[in-house]
């Protein structure tokens, strides 16, 4: 039997700690460099692009959008330049999914997470946020003195951070204006919504993301990288020994010493570290990690500690990239005075490269080739097969038929599969001799009624496939379907 | 309130003071901003009573602060509804059967239309697809008691068949045995007959002259000389492959021993004009119109 416990006789246990730790407000310094610059640029380029893609207009002809882009929910199409796609094509999406997923794999096989430093939405409008409150507010140290401060109710103050927030906002509902514009005419949306004319879903939309804008980038920020995106825990399983990740060099920078003693022992053909624990590399880190502590999941590889270190290694003369974009093999490698190896080209990034490129390319192909007559055919289940007073048996079909070019087409029917079989469509324009013809309108889709109707005798087999050839009399072009004709 | 202090040794809460077989109950209180959301959430059911209709009075319920009524806004969105589909609805009423037909959108509008009616009034006996069943004509296939034209159609829907209206559609297969009319080895022959003239096989030693006079002098008044029917009286074509009781030999001797006479209702007055016009297009567009 087992001995009872006491509870009492257990020894309390009070070492856990607190389950989550408290925020601790992170003030990134302003710095400079070359990754600063590519920031910047990168920066201006995708806000660019989204704030004002809605208003690049695209001619299509008459009666069809002029918008470049756009999501055309009411009427199902979806435009982009001189792409249209139809509800049948959603499987470009699926594609392009996969050429976006297979890209951050190979962004991230290459360069670590790149795609989080540089090009990540939540990267580039916290940048932007930072921005402001740096222009407004100060650097670092103003920063941080000013939310210090016992006496935070000063006019000037209040003012600052009254600013701070309207400049939020103003980019966070701007933020949020865009985005339904892509949905609709965007001139047209702009006065609709300006004079308060506009649908109450576009106005929803703006308030759910100047909300989510202005709560994500303007007081989560680095949280939402470390506690709530899923992709650094993804990239732990993609990466591997060879990508480029922002990497204190170690065998260069230890042991830590000043500036003043790494000369003195240098001088006397000792070996010295170059890191001089300036930590400007911590203080410029948008979520305050400190690099030489190594590669680590709340990184999000945006270089500015490599701006930070380079511009210390500069002042002090000493050669730059003591932290720099690099892999341990190669500091393992210089440590055995090994010259260090990139390397790009290996089987992951070929393999990579290899489905986006067959992707892309079948997205490609696909597009060329689209077909601007399509044809769908149902067989109706109830009833499946009509037996007539001459004893000959009739199959109906529900056909739909798109037309996805931008004018009216005429289309003739023919089938080919049972013996001696007469089609007639119900409602047809006209009707040659054995061949429906009707009018299909330009950008649409109809659904037509077909009856086929075969004598028994020659057709004894209880199902026998059918096909249907639908010919633009116009173009000449055919769509086929195939289905099958069933006798009871 | 007991006033103790007492904390649990283990985990560091205060007890409430609480104890069931020596267990103490710990003092953990729910979260602030939950307890809060609960109050938020009594005030605003409080406030949703007085707003909106909530109390059961005895013969009625209060009517809240505005005045609303779910009930209220259903119909003003079935009124919007008819007044987005007015104008449409309107040219079906005014077009002709043969229009509707023509024209692509009052066709495909009449159809939809035809098709939710169908499933609620007709699918019963005629099935949801209007297969059909024993008794029950196949309205896809092109054989008509009474008549496959459009306007033979919206008739028959109208009208009913032996439904009682009026102007119903009236005809009758006599109960020739059960009347005494035809002795029963006369209506073996007569049904062997029938099944002749189907070019169907019959019974070994069945007398054809004997069948052809049976069928001249009882049949061929309904059924016609050559008794490919009349649609006016709703006789069966009896030479087609067709049949709506069955066309074996003991089906046929029954038909004619006990008469058969279905009943189709009269769907004037039950249904609106418009809509009896829709059907019948649909109908007719099932691919059996002639």
């Amino acid at each position: 039997m087992n001995k009872t416990v006491n509870p009492d006789d257990l020894q309390p246990v009070d070492d856990y700690g607190p389950l989550y730790a408290a925020h601790k407000k992170v003030y990134p310094q302003s710095v400079s460099g070359t990754f600063r610059r590519i920031k910047w640029g990168l920066m201006g380029f995708c806000l660019g692009v989204y704030y004002f893609l809605p208003f690049v207009r695209w001619n299509r002809g008459l009666g069809a959008p002029d918008q470049a882009v756009l999501i055309d929910f009411p009427n199902h199409r979806f435009y982009f330049f001189f792409i249209e796609l139809w509800p049948q094509e959603v499987y470009y999406f699926t594609g392009l999914l996969i050429i976006a997923a297979i890209g951050l794999f190979l962004m991230n096989a290459i360069g670590g997470r790149i795609w989080c430093g540089y090009l990540c939405p939540q990267t580039v409008w916290t940048d932007l946020f930072y921005a402001v409150e740096r222009l407004i507010e100060g650097d670092r140290r103003e920063r941080m003195k000013k939310d210090a401060s016992s006496d935070p109710m000063k006019l000037e103050r209040i003012s600052e951070l009254v600013l701070k927030h309207s400049i939020w906002l103003l980019i966070a509902w701007w933020t949020g204006g865009a985005w339904v514009l892509y949905f609709s005419d965007a001139p047209t949306l702009v006065k609709e919504l300006v004079t308060f004319q506009g649908p109450m879903l576009a106005y929803i939309w703006i308030a759910i993301l100047t909300a989510t804008t202005y709560t994500l980038a303007g007081f989560m920020r680095e949280q939402v990288c470390v506690y709530m995106c899923p992709w650094p825990r993804i990239q732990a399983a993609l990466t591997d020994e060879w990508a480029l990740n922002v990497t204190y060099r170690y065998d260069r920078g230890e042991s830590r010493m000043s500036v003043k003693k790494a000369a003195e022992l240098r001088a006397l053909g000792q070996p010295a570290g170059d890191c001089v624990d300036c930590k400007q590399c911590v203080a410029v880190c948008p979520t305050g990690i400190d690099i030489r502590d190594g590669s680590q999941m709340d990184c999000i590889q945006c270089g500015l500690c490599i701006d930070a270190c380079d511009t210390v290694m500069t002042k002090i003369g000493r050669p730059t990239r003591l932290i720099g974009y690099d892999n341990d093999i190669n500091i393992h490698r210089r440590q055995e005075g090994k010259p260090p190896v990139y390397k790009l080209v290996r089987a992951r990034t070929v393999a990579y490269a290899a489905i986006i490129a067959v992707v892309g390319g079948a997205m490609v192909y696909k597009l060329a080739t689209r077909s601007l007559l399509d044809v769908n055919v149902l067989h109706d289940r109830n009833p499946i097969a009509i037996k007539l007073s001459d004893g000959s048996i009739r199959n109906a079909y529900t056909v739909r038929v798109l037309n996805k070019h931008g004018f009216d087409r005429v289309i003739a029917i023919d089938i080919e599969g049972p013996a001696n079989a007469a089609v007639h469509v119900v409602g047809a324009d006209s009707v040659t001799p054995d061949r429906p013809m009707i009018v299909i309108g330009r950008d649409q889709t109809e659904e037509l009624r077909l009856l086929v109707t075969a004598p028994e005798e020659s057709n004894p087999e209880k199902s026998i496939p059918v096909k249907f050839h639908v010919t633009d009399i116009g173009l000449g072009v055919v769509a086929s379907a195939t289905d099958n004709f069933v006798s009871p | 309130m007991a006033d103790h202090t007492e904390v649990d040794s283990v985990s560091g809460t205060a007890t409430t003071g609480h104890a069931w077989d020596g267990i103490k109950e710990l003092n953990t209180p729910l979260p602030r901003w939950w307890v809060i959301t609960f109050y938020i959430t009594i005030v605003w059911a409080i406030g949703y009573w007085i707003v909106y209709p909530a109390w059961p009075t005895i013969s009625s319920n209060t009517k809240g602060l505005f005045g609303y009524s779910s009930r209220a806004d259903v119909a003003v969105e079935l009124a919007n509804l008819e007044k987005i589909r007015g104008a449409k609805m309107a040219a079906l009423a005014t077009a002709s059967l043969a229009d509707i037909e023509k024209d692509p959108a009052m066709l495909a509008l009449a159809r939809a239309k035809g098709k939710t009616v169908f499933g609620d009034n007709c699918a019963a006996c005629h099935g949801t697809g209007a297969a059909g069943a024993k008794g029950f004509p196949n309205l896809n296939d092109d054989d008509w008691l009474w008549g496959g034209s459009l306007e033979q159609i919206q008739q028959t829907l109208l009208y009913g068949v032996r439904s009682g209206h009026p102007k119903t559609r009236e005809g009758q297969m006599l109960a020739f045995g059960k009347d005494g009319v035809l002795k029963p080895a006369e209506i073996v022959t007569v049904a062997n007959y029938v099944r002749e003239l189907a070019g169907l096989p019959t019974r070994p030693g069945y007398d054809p002259k004997a069948g052809a006079k049976i069928f001249a002098e009882n049949c061929v008044a309904c059924h016609g000389d050559n008794a490919k029917g009349n649609p006016d009286v709703g006789a069966p074509n009896l030479t087609d492959k067709i049949w709506l009781y069955g066309s074996d030999e003991a089906t046929l001797i029954e038909t004619i021993t006990n008469g058969r006479n279905g009943v189709m209702p009269a769907w004037e007055g039950r249904l609106d004009p418009t809509t009896i016009k829709a059907m019948a297009v649909y109908v007719h567009s099932l691919g059996g119109g002639k």
